[in-house]
């Protein structure tokens, strides 16, 4: 082995056999539903980073109360953990519609795509009445520079799981008029990658806004 | 080849497509293990979060580790972003957004801790402007 390498040193010390054996030079240009997916991919993470500066100011943020409740007095992490669970279990249930997409099996998509909504909207439901009870107790985001970023940063996240619940009614809707046509398959795939975002991003959420934030 | 797409012949893979040999099963078993692991940690962080049994200020250390480890569950199982060759486009873009994602939120907490240090006493400065 050593005596082919001296004797050899340009041959192909790691058994390449060059880019035609690879079939990378002459695959072509990548198909649309990898196009689309990539592009969307590089959208997913301009958002992550629009919302890094939420998470940033929210940390800078976090002890100016002027005086007002802290997060220790505010957060109700029972509401928090419900939330969590909403939002995992509506994760887990886009994955089976994925699936389903994918097998072309329309009552699995349909059916999974219900029970994301629901929980989705459970979810919602949740986050819009603490909202409520915070403003109603006089913690509205006009009350202290930790208040404003809170509602900025959480109020943004519930902004997108809205836009993605009425994103998911018209997949369901389309795929109920069209079928899975390769377009609607592709907004399926880009749908799927959005909602499952949204729920690394809670991830943050709950840990950076809650857990630390009701520590601090 | 379950999911249907021409994964076999292509260089690279959309983001959040699997490539798998086998049937449904085995896919849903990808998301369930997911799921459990998610669980698993969720758990641990809100058990972390309101424990007197570890040392205080390890605390939110170990809820930021968690909360990681989290986001890479998430990733590989319901996201599909693997080390493999066909996932190198996507793995790259994502390295990139943390990259930006690091600076942005590190940046801004190092930066402002350390103007805080420097400032003078909010008290000492209104006595200063009278």
């Amino acid at each position: 082995m050593v005596d082919a390498t001296i004797a050899y040193p340009h041959s192909d010390p790691h058994h390449l056999r060059g880019l035609e054996a690879s079939g990378i030079a002459h695959s072509g240009p990548a198909s649309k539903r990898i196009a689309t997916g990539y592009g969307f991919w590089i959208f997913i993470l301009s958002d992550m980073v629009m919302f890094s500066a939420f998470f940033a100011t929210y940390a800078v943020l976090l002890g100016q109360t002027a005086g007002g409740p802290s997060g220790r007095e505010l957060f109700d992490l029972r509401n928090v953990a419900i939330e969590t669970a909403f939002l995992l279990a509506s994760s887990f249930t886009c994955g089976l519609a994925s699936i389903a997409a994918d097998t072309r099996s329309t009552i699995w998509f349909q059916l999974g795509m219900a029970v994301t909504c629901i929980f989705g909207l459970g979810f919602l439901t949740i986050e819009g009445r603490e909202f409520a009870s915070l403003v109603a107790r006089g913690a509205g985001p006009t009350r202290s520079a930790f208040l404003s970023a809170f509602f900025t940063l959480v109020g943004c996240h519930g902004l997108h799981v809205s836009a993605g619940i009425l994103w998911l009614l018209t997949m369901m809707a389309q795929v109920f008029a069209k079928g899975f046509r390769p377009d609607i398959l592709r907004r399926i795939l880009c749908f799927a990658l959005f909602w499952h975002a949204l729920d690394i991003i809670w991830i943050a959420v709950f840990t950076v806004v809650y857990l630390i934030g009701s520590a601090a | 080849m379950s999911n249907g797409y021409d994964t076999e012949n292509s260089v690279d893979l959309a983001p959040g497509d699997e490539h798998v040999e086998g049937g449904v099963g085995l896919r849903v078993l990808g998301y369930l293990t997911g799921l459990a692991l998610a669980i698993l940690l969720t758990a641990t962080s809100f058990f972390v979060a309101g424990t007197d049994l570890v040392w205080q200020p390890s605390i939110p250390v170990a809820l930021i580790v968690l909360a990681i480890a989290q986001m890479g569950v998430h990733l590989v199982f319901f996201l599909h972003i693997t080390t493999g060759p066909d996932n190198t486009n996507n793995v790259l873009a994502l390295a990139f957004g943390v990259l930006i994602v690091l600076l942005v939120i590190g940046g801004s907490v190092w930066i402002m801790a350390n103007l805080n240090h420097n400032m003078m006493p909010m008290d000492q400065i209104m006595q200063m402007q009278r």
